[in-house]
């Protein structure tokens, strides 16, 4: 077989996104993921309930006829409930193939964090929200948490999902 | 074997390998079916059948699935000889079961090969027993399968339009070789043979596969092209037509009498530019397996690709009326632009058929299968039954078609095994010895009814009563119950009338799989029966799954879409009707008969303001033999909706058991739930 372009193109784009990070705050901390995964940022809309579901996952919303489920990342951490305003964003991020909406404060700005500048989460176990934190971003004077995208879904439901996928593909 | 390794790298091509695999070997069953029934083989079917195991041969050896190509390779053999050997007198049944167990490997190991494992069945034992049938109808025990040229009439002509004379016939060997290194040998060697091709009768190429063979360049480099030509033209005329080709290096033109045997292979491989698309087969090319000037007309198209289609077409038709019916828009006189609104609703409605009517399969797919399964059944049962097939031309959406092959097979099964009589029993009785079942399609506004007829001994409704009482799965009084309530025993889990467990059926578990697998795809099935007269179990499923008329409903600020399919009635309750246990389950009493009741901002957890039952509206529902009364805020209205799943991250909380069955887009871009009342109502009772 020939060498696929398309994976050629990924990897160039991949390089340029590399070290770019979209941030965004949740009260005082900031955040990071990686803008390779980011898709589109929307100002927040209607989200309808869907019953049976864990309080962090509000609903769903219809993103120019996709179907999309938003998750209150302020619940998923266990922050309390903040009311949506006008800053209040969602971050339609992409993580293998699969769309999901992340209900944000509000949307900062786009960083270069270099590698070097970027360590290792300390290992304690405390934490509460320390699995989903991939790294520390060190920016000037700040820190950025930097945001394990993948871990937000939790590694065995993304597995969970593509295994359904498969299942459900027809020949 | 190194399949292990292409399986990954070739999965567009493995993907399209095993779909015409699968193709040719529903044709290939249909044949044999066919042969069965008027127990002999013609030529044009030898030939088919010939055609089909020389295409799996070579597809499976291009995909390197070495079992699958050494059985495929037998199986030409055998019918190489058959083809050669006119008047062979051969037990056709056995010829047929002899393929048919080769088919069930081919396709065991298909299936393998889709679900990602490695092809590792064993041939060996096949191939060797369709060798010694061999050895056995040829009498001769160590026959090696000579390819004679046959007769002039079967060659392949390149040019089938040649009126050059015979006489004038020439016939040449020619050897060409190409200049060192001037790369693409293949596509030279292609070139060549199409400039020939015009001026020749025959014409033959060693190697023989110059586009798909990676080797074939080697080859030519090594070897040189050797072509096999019958043509009236000259050595030089001949010499000049290959020199418009710049690289060649030498030209070696032998004049000869006849050509070497082993070219025949070649012809052979060139009748593979044979048939490859898809033809649904349909009552009227019956008799024509396949009919070559149809082949053009029909392409396959991967079903995701239609799914999107249907989805964006779904899109266009909610934009629409989002312009359409746009706010800004009020008030205006707009004599222009409802006249050009109207022409456009008029195109995407026609649009939306169109998609509609892309998707639609004729239900013959699940059908013609269906002989397989009689065949089978009845050589091991030992009853004779013949399978009449009406209506297969009836069109069913792909998705639905997909989800009623397993029910259907399942009933033939069942009707054979339990239904049938043995065919003494039968004469007995004055019917005729064999058997029958009849598979019915039709159409019927907006739904296909699909009809299992059998005219065997009929269902007992003594032994199906006696027997659910000692299961303990009857929920009614006996003397309340109607013939179609007794019958519809049958398909409530763990019952089963048949004392011993066969191969087939009688395991106790199937009828409800049945009537489990008909549900999901929105159908419903029931049975009408007479004792020692037959049984017809009626199945009716909706055209589509893709597109519902739904029921809007308000409940607080979220809006859920009801199939109205489900609903019987809707109307508004007082007070004094409102009837409440001691459990406090609420109750409503309609026409003498009592129904629960369950309010939607309850199951859903949904704020609202109303909860006085006289201020919402009830909406009676039903699934399956079963009704329940659903309350809402109001009733918004009647609307076509495009059903969309949920999102994959959500059905891991949501499953059909929550009542909610998918999703739509409203008009107005907002999104409602479509409920599942099959789900509610499993819930409730």
């Amino acid at each position: 077989m020939s060498v696929n372009l398309n994976e050629i193109n990924e990897e160039l784009e991949e390089d340029t996104q590399h070290g770019k990070f979209l941030t965004f705050a949740i009260g005082h901390e900031y955040f990071g993921i990686e803008i390779q995964y980011v898709k589109e940022i929307i100002g927040i809309q209607p989200v309808i309930e869907v019953p049976e579901v864990p309080n962090y996952v509000k609903g769903i919303i219809n993103l120019r006829g996709s179907i999309i489920p938003v998750i209150d990342v302020r619940l998923k951490f266990k922050k309390e409930f903040l009311e949506y305003n006008d800053r209040t964003c969602i971050i339609v991020i992409e993580i293998k193939n699969i769309l999901i909406g992340l209900i944000v404060d509000q949307v900062a700005e786009v960083l270069k964090i270099a590698d070097e500048n970027i360590v290792s989460p300390p290992d304690f176990k405390t934490g509460f929200h320390q699995k989903y934190i991939k790294g520390l971003g060190k920016v000037g004077n700040e820190v950025k948490l930097l945001l394990d995208c993948e871990m937000i879904l939790d590694e065995d439901e993304v597995e969970q999902m593509e295994n359904g996928k498969l299942k459900t593909f027809n020949f | 074997m190194d399949e292990g390794n292409s399986f990954f790298t070739n999965e567009p091509m493995l993907e399209m390998y095993i779909f015409e695999t699968s193709n040719l070997i529903e044709q290939l069953e249909e044949i044999l079916m066919k042969v069965e029934e008027s127990e002999r083989l013609s030529e044009d079917e030898i030939n088919e059948i010939f055609r089909i195991m020389h295409t799996i041969k070579g597809s499976s050896a291009m995909m390197m699935i070495s079992n699958i190509t050494k059985l495929a390779h037998s199986m030409e053999d055998l019918f190489y000889y058959v083809r050669e050997n006119k008047n062979l007198e051969a037990d056709v049944s056995k010829l047929s079961s002899k393929t048919l167990e080769s088919l069930d490997f081919i396709k065991a190991e298909i299936s393998k090969i889709k679900d990602g494992i490695m092809a590792d069945g064993d041939e060996n034992e096949l191939v060797e027993d369709i060798k010694e049938y061999l050895g056995l109808i040829s009498g001769d025990k160590s026959i090696e399968i000579k390819r004679e040229p046959n007769n002039k009439k079967q060659r392949y002509y390149i040019s089938p339009g040649s009126t050059i004379k015979e006489e004038t016939m020439r016939k040449f060997i020619v050897k060409v070789t190409f200049e060192k290194d001037c790369q693409m040998e293949n596509i030279r060697a292609y070139t060549v043979i199409h400039n020939l091709k015009d001026s020749c009768k025959e014409l033959f190429h060693l190697p023989k596969d110059l586009i798909e063979d990676a080797n074939c360049t080697n080859y030519i480099v090594l070897n040189g092209f050797v072509i096999y030509i019958t043509t009236p033209k000259t050595k030089e005329e001949i010499k000049e037509l290959i020199e418009m080709e710049v690289f060649v290096k030498t030209i070696d033109i032998e004049a000869v009498e006849e050509f070497d045997e082993n070219i025949l292979e070649v012809q052979e491989e060139n009748k593979k530019v044979d048939v490859r698309i898809y033809v649904p087969e349909t009552a009227v090319q019956e008799k024509e397996i396949t009919a070559p000037s149809m082949k053009q007309n029909i392409i396959s198209v991967n079903v995701n690709r239609l799914d999107k289609l249907m989805d964006m077409v779904g899109e266009i038709v909610i934009t629409e009326s989002m312009v359409i019916k746009n706010k800004d828009l009020e008030g205006l006189s707009l004599d222009s632009f409802n006249k050009a609104a109207i022409q456009l609703r008029k195109l995407t409605d026609e649009l939306q058929d169109i998609v509609m009517a892309i998707r639609m399969v004729p239900i013959s797919l699940v059908f013609t299968k269906m002989h397989r399964v009689v065949r089978d059944m009845s050589k091991k049962l030992g009853k004779e039954v013949e399978l009449e097939i009406i209506g297969e031309e009836t069109e069913v959406d792909k998705n639905i078609i997909d989800n009623i092959s397993d029910p259907i097979m399942h009933l033939i099964r069942n009707c054979m095994d339990h239904g049938i009589e043995e065919n003494d029993e039968r004469v007995d009785k004055g019917k005729q010895r064999k058997g029958r079942v009849m598979l019915e399609a039709k159409n019927t506004s907006g739904e296909v009814v699909i009809k299992v007829i059998d005219d065997g001994k009929g269902l007992d409704k003594q032994k199906i009563l006696s027997k659910a009482r000692k299961n303990g799965i009857l929920t009614k009084d006996e003397s309340d119950m109607t013939e179609r309530e007794i019958f519809g025993l049958i398909f409530v889990p763990g019952f089963s009338t048949k004392e011993e467990v066969t191969e087939f059926s009688g395991r106790g578990v199937g009828m409800d799989v049945v009537k489990k697998n008909i549900e999901k795809v929105g159908g419903s099935v029931f049975i009408e029966s007479v004792f020692d007269i037959g049984t017809t179990i009626n199945i009716k499923i909706p055209l589509t799954l893709a597109i519902v008329d739904g029921m809007e409903v308000s409940v607080g600020s979220s809006v859920y879409t009801i199939p109205i399919m489900s609903i019987k009635e809707s109307f508004k309750m007082k007070r004094e009707e409102l009837i409440i246990d001691t459990s406090g389950n609420e109750m409503v009493m309609v026409r003498g008969n009592c129904y629960p009741i369950m309010r939607l901002h309850e199951l859903f957890k949904v704020e609202t303001k109303n909860t006085n039952i006289e201020d919402g509206i009830i909406v009676m529902v039903e699934a399956g033999d079963r009704i329940i009364c659903l309350y809402a805020d109001a009733l918004l209205g009647e609307q076509q909706v495009v059903v969309k799943p949920l999102p994959p991250y959500l059905s891991r909380y949501i499953t059909k058991e929550c009542g909610i069955a998918g999703c739509t887009i409203l008009g107005d871009g907002n999104i409602s739930l479509i409920l599942d009342t099959a789900g509610i109502i499993n819930g409730v009772i």
